[in-house]
Order: C-alpha cells, then sequence, then structure tokens
C-alpha cells in the first residue's frame, strides 16, 4: 500500500434539494489524485475551484458521487470503515473559534479522546503529549477564549494530533492569524511532518505557505491542472495568474529580471534561493 | 486638515474587575483628509478598539475623539450626524446582509440618513457600478449571490452612505489571490475617484506596502508609529519582534544590504524592487 490516500475517478456534486426540480453543481469533475505516506502536500485554487470540497473527500465528510476515495485502504464509502478513517485523517478548519468546545485548554484537546472512549491514564497521557508538540503545554489550564488566534488554531491542531492520526488535513488554518500567528502554525506543521511523519494536505491562499511544501497540487474548476513540485509549479507565473492565483514575491522578482532579459532561474522560490541570485547577477554586472 | 483626530485617547475594558484590560493607552495621532492608511498591528494590539472609537461604537474611558474638526462625545444630539462621516466596514461583512433584494440593502444606510428617494437611487446604482455589480443583480436576494459577490454588497452598502472615512477591516480575508487583488483593487478605484480617507485594517504585511500611502503600527495598546510605508517597513526588526513582519521583497532587499551591497533605498513592494535591481544592472 504505497498510497495513502487515493482518489480514482473521483467525482462530486452539491445537490441543492430546495430548489424544485433540485439543482446540481457539479464540483469535482474526474480527479485522479495519489498522496503518499508521509508526504506534504498543498493544495491551491481560485475560491469555488473544489478545493475544499476535495479535501472533504479524504475524511468521509464528503462521498464520492461516482469513483473511489481510499485512505490507508479503507473505501470511504462503507460505513462501517468511517470512524477509523477520521481517526486516520483529522481536519483542521479555518476559524479556531468554530473549533474550539471546552472552557479549559486541555479538556478542548482530551474532547474527541473521551468521545472515543479512550482510558483516562492513557487520555492524560495523549494531551500532555499533544500540547507539548504544538508549544501550548503552558497554556493548559488556561480558557481558549483569551488566546491569540495563533494560539487557538494550535490548540485545534492539538486536538487533532492526540488522536493521533496518520495524517492531517487543514483548510486554510492561517486566513484569520496576524503574521506571527501564522509562522507559529507552519512551524508546527513542518514539525509534524518532518519529526512525526504525518502526512499534511495543506489548503491555503498563501503562496510563500505552499512554496514550503514537497509537493503542490493545483485545482481548477474541479480538476487538477498541475501537481508537481513547488519549483516548477511557481515556475508557470502566468499560468497561474491566470488561475486566480499567484506566486510568492520572491519568484515574481525573478520573473521580472528575467523577463528583462538577465539570467536568472525562474525556479526561485525562497528568501534564500533570491538572495543568492541576485548577489552573483549583481556581482557579475 | 486631521479628518480623524485622538487627544490622550484611553480605553479600558472591564474596569473595576479582576479582568480589567487597557486596550488603548493615551492615543495620539492625527489623520489627513484624503490618506490611504493601513492599520497593522499583531492580534489583541488595539487596533480594533481604537477604530470602534472613530465612529463612536466605543465611548472613550479618557481622552477626546474628533471627527472633521468636531468632537464626538461632546454634543450629544450631533453624534449621529457625525457617525454618518465615518463608515466602518467590519470583517466578513457578508454576514450582515439581511434585506430582501441587494438594492434594499445597499439602499438601507441612506435611506436611515433621511435621502430623497431620488438620491438614495443615485447612490444605490452608483456604488453598486463602482464594486462591480452588474445592474441585473440590484433586483436578486443577496443570498443568492456567491460569497465575493455578497462582500461587495456589503461595502457598496457602507460606501453609499459617503461617508468622509471609510473604515475596513481585513476586507480581503479568505479570498484567493486575484479576489484579493479585486476586493483591494476597488477600494483604490474608490479611494481615487473620491479623495475620501481610507483606514484599512489589515494582516498582509504586503497588500498594506501595495496601496498604504501611510501606515499606522499598533502595539500593545499604544501607537508604535505612524509614517510613510517605506519608513515604517526599514523598521523591519522591531516590527518582527512586534509579533509583526516585512513584505517577503523588503526581507531580501535588506539581507542584500547586510551582505555589504550597497542598496540606498528601502524596497517594499515587487515593482519598486525590480525597477531598482534593472537601473542599476543597466548601469553598471
Amino acid at each position: 500500500m504505497s498510497d495513502f490516500i487515493q482518489a480514482k475517478n473521483l467525482k462530486f456534486s452539491y445537490i441543492n434539494e430546495i430548489e424544485e426540480p433540485p439543482v446540481r453543481t457539479e464540483v469535482l469533475k474526474d480527479i485522479n489524485l495519489e498522496i503518499h505516506k508521509g508526504e506534504f502536500v498543498a493544495v491551491l485554487g481560485h475560491n469555488g475551484s473544489g478545493k475544499s470540497t476535495l479535501a472533504k473527500c479524504f475524511n468521509a465528510i464528503n462521498i464520492p458521487e461516482s469513483g473511489t476515495v481510499t485512505v490507508n485502504g479503507l473505501d470511504t464509502k462503507d460505513e462501517d470503515n468511517l470512524l477509523e478513517i477520521r481517526k486516520t485523517a483529522g481536519m483542521v478548519f479555518q476559524n479556531p473559534d468554530n473549533q474550539i468546545v471546552a472552557t479549559i485548554v486541555e479538556e478542548d484537546v482530551a474532547f474527541a479522546l473521551e468521545n472515543m472512549g479512550v482510558e483516562p491514564n492513557e487520555i492524560r497521557k495523549r494531551v500532555d503529549e499533544a500540547l507539548k508538540t504544538v508549544g501550548m503545554y503552558e497554556y493548559r489550564e488556561h480558557a481558549p477564549h483569551k488566546l491569540s488566534g495563533g494560539q487557538k488554531q494550535r490548540v485545534a491542531i492539538a486536538g487533532v494530533i492526540a488522536m493521533q492520526p496518520e495524517c492531517i488535513l487543514l483548510d486554510e488554518p492561517t486566513a484569520m492569524l496576524d503574521p506571527k500567528g501564522r509562522a507559529e502554525v507552519m512551524k508546527t506543521i513542518k514539525q509534524l511532518n518532518r519529526e512525526h511523519g504525518v502526512t499534511i494536505v495543506l489548503i491555503t491562499h498563501y503562496m510563500e505557505e505552499a512554496a514550503q511544501a514537497d509537493r503542490i497540487v493545483v485545482i481548477d474548476s474541479g480538476d487538477i491542472v498541475m501537481d508537481n513540485v513547488p519549483k516548477k509549479v511557481f515556475s508557470q507565473v502566468s499560468t497561474l495568474k491566470n488561475l486566480g492565483l499567484d506566486v510568492p514575491q520572491v519568484t515574481q522578482l525573478a520573473y521580472g529580471l528575467k523577463k528583462a532579459g538577465y539570467d536568472i532561474s525562474t525556479e526561485i522560490i525562497t528568501e534564500d534561493e533570491c538572495v543568492e541570485a541576485l548577489e552573483r547577477i549583481l556581482a557579475d554586472a | 486638515m486631521a479628518v480623524i483626530k485622538t487627544e490622550n485617547l484611553s480605553y479600558v475594558y472591564g474596569e473595576g474587575t479582576p479582568f480589567r484590560k487597557i486596550a488603548v493607552d493615551n492615543v495620539n495621532i492625527e489623520i489627513e483628509e484624503g490618506e490611504f492608511v493601513g492599520v497593522i498591528g499583531h492580534t489583541g494590539s488595539g487596533k480594533s478598539t481604537l477604530i470602534q472609537h472613530f465612529n463612536g461604537l466605543l465611548r472613550p474611558t479618557s481622552g477626546k475623539v474628533f471627527v472633521d474638526g468636531e468632537e464626538l462625545w461632546k454634543d450629544k444630539s450631533k453624534l449621529r450626524a457625525l457617525r454618518f462621516k465615518v463608515g466602518l466596514v467590519f470583517q466578513y461583512p457578508e454576514y450582515q446582509l439581511f434585506e430582501e433584494t441587494v438594492y434594499k440593502d445597499i439602499a438601507f444606510g441612506p435611506t436611515n440618513m433621511g435621502l430623497s428617494r431620488d438620491e438614495i437611487d443615485r447612490r444605490v446604482r452608483e456604488t453598486a457600478r463602482m464594486v462591480g455589480l452588474s445592474p441585473s443583480l440590484l433586483e436578486k436576494s443577496p443570498f443568492d449571490l456567491s460569497g465575493g459577490q455578497k462582500r461587495r454588497v456589503a461595502i457598496a452598502g457602507v460606501m453609499a452612505m459617503e461617508p468622509k472615512v471609510l473604515i475596513l477591516d481585513e476586507p480581503a480575508s479568505g479570498l484567493d489571490p486575484k479576489g484579493r487583488e479585486q476586493i483591494l483593487g476597488l477600494i483604490r478605484d474608490y479611494h481615487k475617484t473620491t479623495r475620501n480617507t481610507i483606514l484599512l485594517i489589515s494582516h498582509s504585511m504586503e497588500d498594506v506596502a501595495k496601496h498604504s500611502s501611510k501606515i499606522l503600527v499598533m502595539n500593545n495598546a499604544q501607537v508604535f508609529c505612524y509614517d510613510t510605508p517605506q519608513r515604517v517597513f526599514h523598521r523591519a526588526n522591531e516590527l518582527e519582534q512586534m509579533g509583526l513582519a516585512v513584505p517577503q521583497i523588503t526581507r531580501v532587499f535588506n539581507r542584500l544590504k547586510a551582505r555589504g551591497i550597497s542598496i540606498d533605498e528601502d524596497v517594499y513592494t515587487v515593482d519598486f524592487g525590480r525597477k531598482l535591481l534593472l537601473e542599476r544592472l543597466k548601469k553598471e
């Protein structure tokens, strides 16, 4: 089982049954995608492109209309698999305030474990570990509503990792955060991936965040239109802009210099690479 | 003349309780008419509390607020008229739509101002056009529109009151890059056409750098600085220490400088950085 999450000819539509006759909106057309264990995949696409719908297919919130999705070999269509799939692939949403249920941080993190019927001693252990992993252990007895946005989002992530999932799906987890909060959450995500081997699927509108992934999948009108390493994806500046997306500022700068005739790589996506390249061009001139 | 001015403005939440917190601490600021001001600050820095004083949603614990030269809480009978001068668009304003049609929703503010029917009609149509809503949408229910369209309706509803000062709290949050550019572009066009003052609250340093003529930085309930983008982002280290950042492009040029490459100017947009590099490369 090399492919941890697998979508085969996945089709999905939303059906509005209030209208008469019901209105069907096709969101995912024919998605074929394999995500490997331990991978860090960023998913890009404009609003309404179908990326959140796709992520919800990965933990059986959405069930395919046709085609199949398997998570760790388990078919999401089979209701008997539901609990196991949800334990395997946990989800973090955009607004931390909508995800926090308890009045004390550690109780919030323990919420899912209690529902799963985990032993109290084991709960204690897992909650402490999860809070330490996201750097919120000192705040375990605090009230969540008094935390900053970045801290709340890390508590939400702790609640998911306490279930010890093999994969975490994050739907724009930094959209409502300030720069420091965004940096904290990204650091936590990368650490979970690199040190704990957790598979990450990150939906984001921030290109600098996507640049940190191993791989980027671009969705447009329910189809996968690009699937490659960040360097290759971001080098297609005009294609991305036509899709309503963007590139990191450093990529944009390199692209502008290249167009003006200077010898600079269009595969620059990090600050380090950009500084090196500019230093070289300025020295050559 | 300053269109917004504060004198020793302070605001305390939960006075007399164990949860007492100073949210705005002795703020003195003067915002000139016609500026496009970016407002930045970490979560909890006091920026939302501060701007809620500008149209009298909050009453200062101490100190004064002046709008268009008049003190806001001096004469309560004037408060309503002064409030009409400062329009506030909250975060995710699309959740505040409530009318049966787009037209009625945009007309709500102007109607409350007691304007004539003709004037209301002119304003509704003009602002709808300004935010890029086609006339055919005006008779639709706002709840049948897409998220981006709903947000435009909500912004148009405030613009239709023609406030001298328009304050927007994260108007582009949750939108994709193109949607962001569209919303910020229409705010920029509105600013160009009307020359009214804009206050744009944002967590995106890149957006603030690109659109503002001045930046107001809040930190720990105080104004850290109020200056041009160039001079604000010049203080990169201090901004990072207070949980903010500078645009990625500014970090790159700062690192080049640190490596001994002499660059006189501060760079905070990609366009300016490219121009600077191209000029320099041509010269050599």
